[in-house]
């Protein structure tokens, strides 16, 4: 149990790692977004895969299945806000929200 | 540019597919079934509804970005990789601790009769959700 446990782990860290990463790298509001999108996969996948550990599945799909709708939600509204944005200032570049310095 | 967007979310619709297998093999069907349909499908969706709005970047701006990123970010694979070798060489041991099980019935059970909070939640939040894109998009009505 505990191999699943370490292996599940490293890959869950692994796909965070590449989400933050992709964040960090990109200039671009919609990758941005997808960025954060792999980050919380790895978040589902580390709830899933504790769940299978501790012997409770169900509970940790009720966990998962509020996160995932939670996502679509923050997805679409985020989209929203970079399509504003984008005809706002013709751009979805992340260097050019610079307009909210105060 | 807008194809490697749309190369970007292929990968992201991948990744869902995976992780939803994983979640068939690790007994959470329902959990991989939600995340088939919703993240692979529908966040692909958005995705590419978002995309499609927005305007193609020119070569000459696509090229001058990866190679300010380039000079910015050339340390962060080999910091990563550092990490990496690091953890690998502590040898870390996760000792996971023997469970307290509980009788939790099916997932169904679970939520419309322990967590129906949850769903409540849930429903709150999709309409924040509808309204706040209401709001978004009111203006650019107006204007019309």
């Amino acid at each position: 149990m505990s191999e699943t446990f370490l292996l599940y782990s490293i890959f869950s860290l692994l796909i965070f790692i590449i989400g933050l990463y992709y964040i960090l790298v990109t200039g671009s509001l919609i990758r941005l977004l997808i960025g954060v999108e792999i980050m919380i996969k790895a978040a589902t996948m580390f709830l899933i895969m504790s769940g299978f550990v501790t012997g409770s599945p169900s509970r940790a799909q009720a966990f998962v299945i509020t996160l995932i709708v939670i996502e679509v939600v923050v997805m679409v509204v985020a989209s929203g806000v970079v399509i504003s944005f984008y005809r706002k200032s013709r751009s979805i570049k992340t260097s050019s929200i610079n307009n909210l310095k105060g | 540019m807008t194809t490697r967007l749309i190369r970007s979310v292929v990968g992201l619709a991948m990744v869902s597919i995976f992780i939803s297998i994983l979640m068939f093999r690790l007994n959470s069907p329902i959990a991989g079934v939600f995340e088939l349909s919703v993240c692979a499908g529908l966040i692909s969706v958005i995705f590419i509804t978002a995309i499609s709005f927005t305007q193609r970047i020119t070569v000459g701006q696509y090229s001058n970005a990866k190679s300010d990123r380039m000079k910015k970010y050339w340390i962060l694979p080999f910091l990563i990789a550092a990490v990496g070798m690091y953890l690998a060489q502590k040898k870390v041991d996760i000792k996971v601790a023997s469970p307290v099980r509980m009788p939790e019935g099916d997932v169904q059970n679970l939520m419309w009769n322990v967590r129906h909070m949850d769903i409540l939640g849930q429903i709150i939040i999709l309409l924040a959700g509808a309204i706040g894109v209401v709001i978004l998009f009111k203006h650019l009505k107006d204007k019309k």
